[in-house]
């Protein structure tokens, strides 16, 4: 009631054509992604994938699940979990590739080597 | 406030339908925003190691069957088309369609965890499991592997090989592997249930062109899962 | 709607326990989360009572260096999951806040009740946890050892699991009913400030909790079937852990204290009589400590083992919580500047928060620095701190808001004189027993032991008879509540004169909360709200009294 400016997402209703037109879409970025994982990319292999796979989330979520349709609020809801998720993983990826190099070499082998010289 | 006609659709404590039915779809995205972070911790453990062992990551991914992934992605995409026929089939009144939609989502679902149990199950014979694991090859000491693996085991010769702190780091990886694939294969199995009861409640009478949010939410839900599968295959499987 | 007579009402209208185990009335599982408080705050008290009287002196007094591991933990497990979290989004926030927005209930009533079952199958793990076995491991469960000790680790883990999803619904349940609840009329900007840090507290708590869920069920998963992602002998990480783990906790301290300041927000207006002073800046301050919340919490793995980059930028971020925050409190203070201040216990306590969060908070900046941090790190300095932000300001606050809505929950009027005398002891005991400790932490006293070097005998003794204030303190502030329910007056439906809708039904309110639609207006304007002698509280003035041109053109229309 308070957000009501446009349309309720209640009562649209999507084609056939376009669900099943959704669907040949999403096999087919399947099938893609399956080959270019199969190739090599030169690096670009995990770029190329999550390219994919974030063009086959968006449609799935923009028609599968109505966001197109929808009050725009509730995309913004998803949009803020995939930032958080987003942050979350920086941070972490971010400090974890940075002390890697102190840890490194501290393998237990290694720590029971030095102990016994 | 409220009209005074009684409508049994309709809760007390909302005014119209509208105002339900927006209620309950907007309290669904939030469940899924909080779906979505719960498995943000498992891709944040996946992202620290692969970035920190990208030749380990490639090397495990070998282990996992790239065609038993792609077939398991069709068969849940085919179930989300499904899942969003259903909704279309509600809102035009289709009832019976609704249910064979729904009947087939259900199918769909437990034909994904059919291969996936396949799939572990010929992880577990062959021992690729995480180090800690009784039949993991992956073991700290490789004397403590068993012996069923040992003779079994395909890939027992050259695992034996690597460098120890290589073999942890794949022992690392399956752990990664199965607690994803794990945690997403309880969704699919509460998916199920959610559908079934969905099934019931639709052959009971329970919705109409008007009312139909269970329906809706039930398919958010599920298309959720699939939008997670959809990253997780080419994370763990197309890794060359 | 102002009459006394209201004899049905949500409390009397069904009886038994059924009634109350299985209702779906937003206000009976709000008291309910409120007794569950209580009595959880009764537990986790003695626990601490316990503690402090062991380290009256050096060496053995009471317990045993393992029981002191147990005690310690399972204070902070169940002041943490038990009490303070829920405390004033669950307890409070059930009972006020669809009365403030004038609806008939929250947005989804039976995931509300869900979410009080969920608590108490939590509440119930825990102290099955307690009772097979103990937990050692500190609140934060840290791995390696957590993955290791051989206490119940994974029974008060699923426990903690459990009461965080119910953390999660409940923060669903506000953040529905804000965006789709309000009346007509009332904007976002009409709110009440308790509304805006409601749904700042429900925005952390649905994006937060999660990865508590899963770092949980890890450890239950390295536990049970040892799968070594946070196992250094098997390649894991620990450090993982706890940035997994901070990543939720570190919000929830303002899962803790956001709510806490919407309380005080409706304290101060209210007890001073006067508009609240920079309405917005305290709106956008709740919603922007909440976003804040979510990138600092690498302040916590300063000493862990984090590196020296991104502690460097966690440091930096930190300090700009100090931002929001201040603002809060340089509003609330403007909010008493030539108002007309009654000291009810309610606003007594709501002052002393401003002394109790003022020294916690500013001590918060002296751990935010890096260096000064690697000294005070795992010292009483830290204990000391946060026992100043979430018992001090958060617990105080909850209790302050207890007093306040006390006659709206059961329609009865408390002893003031009762409640302001023992709410001031336990802010004098408060300070008795945390004040010393900021000293033990600089001369470096470690926290968590059960031990401690003789240099620190006095201090330690000060902070125990402190401890022993409290908690005499606590017991009569209860003593005093629970008596009101026999001997208290009879209370009016608005006897403070606030000027929020939940004051204009009945106290305490009819099974439906509002028997016409409340007029929604100003939050804090309390001009046209005015004291009535024969009523005993509060009523608002008749518009034909105030101006009577309004009325001449009625009446002529008429």
């Amino acid at each position: 009631m308070s957000d009501s400016h446009d349309h309720s997402s209640a009562g649209h209703v999507l084609s056939l054509k376009m669900l099943a037109g959704t669907f040949v879409a999403l096999l087919l970025l399947t099938a893609l992604t399956v080959a270019t994982g199969k190739m090599d990319l030169h690096g670009f292999d995990l770029g190329v994938a999550m390219i994919i796979a974030t063009i086959k989330a968006t449609i799935v979520a923009l028609i599968f699940m109505h966001l197109k349709w929808d009050r725009p609020f509730n995309g913004y809801i998803f949009l803020v979990a995939i930032l958080f998720v987003g942050m979350f993983l920086a941070y972490v990826v971010v400090d974890t590739n940075t002390y890697q190099n102190d840890i490194k070499g501290w393998t237990k082998e290694n720590i029971s080597n030095s102990t016994a010289e | 406030m409220s009209s005074d006609h009684h409508d049994s659709k309709l809760a007390h404590h909302f005014d119209d339908l509208e105002q339900q039915f927006d209620a309950n779809k907007f309290g669904m995205w939030v469940f899924l925003l909080t779906e979505i972070l719960f498995f943000s911790g498992l891709f944040v453990a996946y992202a620290t190691y692969r970035s920190n062992h990208p030749d380990v990551f490639q090397y495990a991914s070998q282990f996992l069957d790239t065609n038993l992934g792609a077939v398991n992605t069709a068969v849940l995409l085919l179930s989300s088309f499904t899942a969003a026929w259903a909704v279309r089939a509600v809102q035009l009144g289709q009832k019976n369609l609704v249910t064979t939609l729904l009947g087939i989502t259900v199918l769909c679902a437990c034909g994904f965890m059919a291969i996936k149990y396949m799939e572990y199950s010929h992880k577990y014979h062959e021992g690729l499991l995480w180090g800690n694991a009784e039949h993991s090859i992956f073991k700290e000491n490789t004397a403590d592997v068993a012996s069923s693996v040992r003779e079994h085991g395909h890939h027992w010769g050259d695992v034996k090989d690597l460098d120890p702190e290589f073999r942890r780091q794949t022992g690392i990886f399956f752990g990664i592997y199965f607690c994803l694939t794990g945690l997403h294969g309880i969704h699919v199995l509460l998916g199920i249930i959610l559908m079934l009861w969905l099934m019931r409640r639709n052959m009971r009478g329970d919705f109409s062109p008007e009312k139909y949010d269970a329906v809706d939410c039930g398919a958010l839900y599920w298309h959720l899962v699939d939008l997670i599968w959809i990253f997780l295959f080419p994370l763990l499987y197309l890794i060359s | 709607m102002n009459t006394h007579a209201s004899s049905v009402n949500y409390l009397n209208h069904e009886t038994g326990f059924k009634s109350w185990f299985m209702t779906l009335d937003h206000k009976r599982l709000g008291l309910m989360y409120m007794w569950s408080t209580f009595a959880a705050m009764l537990l986790g008290g003695s626990f601490a009572l316990l503690l402090r009287f062991e380290l009256f002196s050096p060496g053995k007094d009471l317990v045993s260096k393992d029981v002191y591991n147990h005690l310690f933990t399972l204070h902070g497990a169940v002041m943490i999951f038990l009490v303070i979290i829920p405390s004033i989004p669950a307890a409070l926030g059930n009972f006020v806040l669809p009365l403030m927005l004038g609806a008939k209930d929250v947005a989804f009533p039976k995931i509300n009740r869900l979410s009080y079952h969920l608590y108490l199958i939590g509440a119930v793990l825990l102290v099955l946890a307690i009772l097979t076995g103990g937990l050692d491991t500190g609140w934060t469960f840290y791995t390696p050892y957590s993955t290791s000790t051989d206490t119940s680790v994974v029974i008060a883990v699923f426990g903690a699991f459990v009461i965080g999803f119910s953390s999660i619904f409940t923060g669903l349940n506000f953040i529905a009913t804000i965006h789709k609840m309000r009346p007509p009329g009332m904007t976002w900007f009409k709110m009440p400030l308790l509304c805006w840090a409601l749904y700042a507290t429900s925005v952390i708590q649905i994006l937060a909790t999660p990865v508590l869920g899963i770092a949980l069920l890890l450890i239950a998963a390295e536990r049970i079937m040892g799968v070594g992602i946070f196992d250094p002998a098997l390649g894991g990480d620990p450090v993982l852990f706890q940035h997994l783990f901070w990543f939720y906790s570190h919000p929830a301290v303002y899962v803790m204290i956001l709510p806490a300041m919407g309380v005080l927000s409706e304290l101060f207006s209210t007890y001073s009589r006067k508009h609240i002073f920079g309405y917005s800046f305290i709106a956008y301050s709740s919603i922007a400590i909440a976003i804040v919340s979510f990138i600092v919490w690498g302040h916590h793995l300063y000493v862990s083992g984090q590196s020296a980059l991104v502690s460097i930028i966690f440091s930096a971020l930190t300090y700009t919580v100090a931002i929001p925050s201040a603002i809060k409190v340089f509003n609330w203070v403007a909010t008493m500047y030539k108002g007309s201040i009654s000291f009810t216990t309610g606003m007594v306590s709501a002052m002393s928060v401003i002394w109790l969060f003022g020294i916690g908070g500013l001590t918060g900046l002296w751990m935010a620095n890096l260096s000064t941090d690697m000294h005070l790190h795992d010292t009483y300095f830290v204990v000391s701190h946060f026992h100043f932000v979430m018992v001090g300001s958060a617990l105080f606050s909850y209790l302050g808001g207890v007093h306040h809505w006390w006659p709206k929950m059961f329609g009865v009027m408390y002893d003031e004189a009762k409640g302001r005398f023992w709410t001031i002891v336990s802010f004098l005991g408060f300070n008795l027993t945390f004040l010393p400790q900021f000293l033990m932490g600089t001369r470096g006293m470690p926290r968590r032991y059960f031990d401690y070097h003789p240099q620190y005998e006095y201090l330690n003794k000060i902070s125990t008879i402190g401890a022993a204030m409290i908690g005499l303190a606590v017991f009569m502030i209860f003593w005093n509540l629970w008596r009101s329910l026999k001997t208290g007056k009879k209370a009016s439906p608005n006897p403070w004169g606030a000027a929020t809708l939940e004051w204009q039904c009945a106290s305490p309110p009819t099974p439906h909360n509002f028997d016409e639609a409340p007029a929604v207006g100003d939050p804090y304007d309390m001009s046209l709200i005015q004291f009535k002698s024969d009523e005993e509280g509060y009523l608002p003035i008749n518009p034909c009294e105030h101006d009577p041109l309004i009325c001449k053109v009625e009446s002529t229309e008429a």
